[in-house]
């Protein structure tokens, strides 16, 4: 559906109007930052038994502002072997996204000023989650190019780490929208949030089966480099990672770009699986519920998002890789052929179910035989290293896996 | 392990979670400020014995101690017709620089008469590099036998009182047999002081100044963990 808006031209109401709604986006998501890095500290502070930021204006909400300020007044240095203008503009290339992706984010309802339908979204594209995903892929960019534009090997580790980071999570993370835009027939952020309207238990992560929105939540954490999937910052092995080379308001706009995506994204969870603005309102002031509700929900998925880098210790970077490749990857492939099955016929939906468990019970049996193969070689070669031993000669030993010794007694092996 | 083992992944965020509802163990430092311990090191004082004379006798071993060299001493002769200290020589110049001390307090233990030991007020800020170092004049105690209290010192209320609790603190060698035993002389103003109760049982908190910081931080501290917080 397009946007009522330009139904009937462009004339210079409309003109105006959609440049009330970039500002207002912008200064809302300048503000949030704000608040969501205080919000972060604090709440972070409470989980570890301390105040967190207290001195700076009531609360401490001005905290963020003071060390904006102190950020912005630095020397900005330029490391002699950095690429000069990809370092510059890298920061910036991380920071667009995030402001980007907000506008496909529907935050109301819709309101009728003098004959305009405006729907409280900054842009409603027909491709408005292919967008997201799309820009969410560019933040990378502004990652990787800082990394490798700095010059330096840390930095050059957190990009390479981040760039890999992005390719293995971004499938999953496709994958699971992709059930999304089965159910809502459209890519319009706006029709999807439509589709899941009026009763709560048509939200998407009960009506999808919790899995996609678990999927989805997992692999946007790691697609934002949150904590736990934090390696490309990596401060205690790579001294913190990307921008270990940036100072002063060019490092400020990595933080800020990280915490406007926690915003950001928090908001397309909201969007794609708990109704957007969805929620029951009450007769007065109809068009500021809808906003109200939108607010909590980001609001609580914000919290979720602290609440897991309180508690979860970074991870090692193979671990990143196997939960991505081999648990989220898969994952999500077969719940998007059930969600295609169910939606076809129910007859469809146990087809591809029964599939789906017996594609994954032949994989596991088949990795199970090979670990006792490699298991039984390894004993094999420990036995006949023990037999050289007492005869006083020097055994080469095997290498395990790639050992082309026959297996004694064979017994183990047979599966 | 098994299944559940799985479920495990969630005791941290149940840790987390419950962690809000604990007391903050933050003290806001300069609006509040915690007691100090009973040993803790801090200025220097130059004690006298308890008819005014100068117990410092000179002798240079603190200097020669220091682990930062920041004491000067220079000994001399005492003059016969007013002595500063009883004995041969007393010390002539005596100077701590502050912004070399690092409160070790191996000058206290290194001192054959006791002359030298630390209060317990660490909270001074000087603004110039003079200040920092600190002579005779100021190190000697006054006439009642308390610490001088400079312009940029904040003493809290009743710290003048227990300026050389280490003294009294060990028994020597930390022999038990030696417990409670005075191997001390007298102070200026206070006379001789009483011994810290050590392992005897046998205290005396009032005399010796001695707290105990968990009594004191009882109202921080959660009931599961002998504390009063509910």
């Amino acid at each position: 559906m397009p946007d009522p808006l330009f139904a009937h031209g462009v004339d210079l109401a409309v003109f105006v109007i959609v440049l009330v709604k970039v500002l207002v986006a912008f200064g809302a998501l300048l503000v949030s930052v704000l608040l969501m890095i205080w919000f972060e500290r604090k709440v972070i502070s409470d989980m570890q038994n301390r105040i967190g930021p207290n001195r700076a204006g009531p609360f401490g909400l001005l905290q963020t502002l003071a060390d904006g300020t102190k950020l912005f007044f630095k020397e900005d240095l330029l490391p002699e072997r950095a690429d000069r203008v990809v370092f510059r503009l890298a920061p910036f290339l991380s920071l667009l996204p995030a402001f980007l992706i907000f506008t496909v984010v529907p935050v109301g309802g819709v309101v009728t000023i003098a004959h305009h339908v405006i729907e409280l979204q900054v842009a409603d594209p027909p491709i408005g989650i292919l967008l997201v995903l799309a820009l969410s892929s560019v933040a990378v960019y502004g990652t990787m190019l800082a990394g490798w534009s700095s010059g330096s090997k840390y930095p050059l580790l957190g990009a390479v780490r981040a760039s890999a980071q992005m390719i293995s999570y971004e499938a999953a993370m496709g994958l699971t929208v992709v059930t999304v835009v089965l159910e809502a027939h459209s890519l319009s952020t706006r029709t999807i949030v439509q589709s899941q309207a009026v009763h709560f238990w048509q939200w998407n992560w009960l009506r999808l089966g919790i899995v996609p929105f678990v999927l989805f939540f997992i692999a946007s954490t790691a697609e934002l480099n949150r904590p736990p999937f934090d390696l490309a910052e990596g401060e205690s092995e790579l001294g913190g990672g990307f921008h270990t080379e940036y100072s002063s308001i060019r490092f400020a706009l990595f933080f800020m770009a990280e915490f406007m995506n926690t915003v950001t994204m928090s908001a397309v969870v909201v969007t794609l699986f708990f109704g957007g603005p969805d929620g029951p309102g009450f007769h007065f002031l109809r068009w500021l519920w809808p906003i109200a509700w939108f607010l909590g929900k980001t609001i609580a998925f914000c919290y979720i998002q602290v609440w897991i880098r309180a508690s979860l210790p970074r991870m090692r970077y193979d671990q990143l890789m196997n939960v991505g490749w081999k648990v989220l990857i898969p994952l999500s492939l077969a719940w998007l052929l059930v969600v295609a099955g169910v939606i076809q016929s129910a007859a469809w939906g146990f087809a591809i179910i029964g599939g789906c468990l017996l594609a994954w019970a032949l994989l596991g049996q088949s990795v199970r035989i090979a670990r006792l193969r490699r298991e039984a070689l390894v004993e094999g070669d420990a036995a006949l290293g023990a037999e050289d031993d007492v005869r006083g000669g020097v055994a080469p030993r095997g290498t395990g896996i790639t050992s082309l010794r026959p297996v004694p007694g064979g017994g183990k092996v047979g599966g | 392990m098994g299944y559940f083992g799985e479920l495990r992944f969630f005791g941290g965020f149940k840790q987390t979670l419950t962690q809000v509802l604990e007391p903050r163990v933050t003290t806001e430092y300069p609006k509040e400020k915690r007691p100090k311990p009973p040993r803790l090191h801090g200025r220097h004082v130059l004690n006298r014995y308890e008819d005014g004379m100068e117990k410092c006798i000179g002798c240079e071993l603190c200097a020669a101690v220091c682990p930062a060299d920041c004491i000067y001493v220079r000994g001399a002769d005492n003059p016969e017709d007013a002595p500063v200290s009883p004995g041969e020589r007393f010390g002539f110049v005596y100077e701590i620089n502050y912004l070399r001390c690092i409160h070790c307090d191996m000058c206290v233990e290194a001192c054959p008469t006791e002359a030298i030991t630390e209060t317990k007020m660490f909270e001074f800020s000087f603004t110039s590099r003079a200040d920092a170092i600190y002579t005779k004049a100021e190190l000697v105690v006054d006439d009642d036998g308390r610490p001088q209290k400079l312009p940029w010192e904040d003493w809290r209320e009743g710290e003048d009182r227990f300026t050389s609790g280490w003294m009294r603190a060990t028994s020597p060698s930390g022999a038990a047999a030696y417990e409670g035993e005075v191997q001390w002389s007298g102070e200026l103003g206070y006379g001789v002081r009483a011994p810290e109760g050590g392992q005897s049982g046998k205290r005396d908190d009032e005399a010796t100044g001695n707290i105990s910081i968990r009594e004191v931080a009882r109202n921080k501290i959660p009931v599961r963990f002998g504390g009063r917080v509910r």
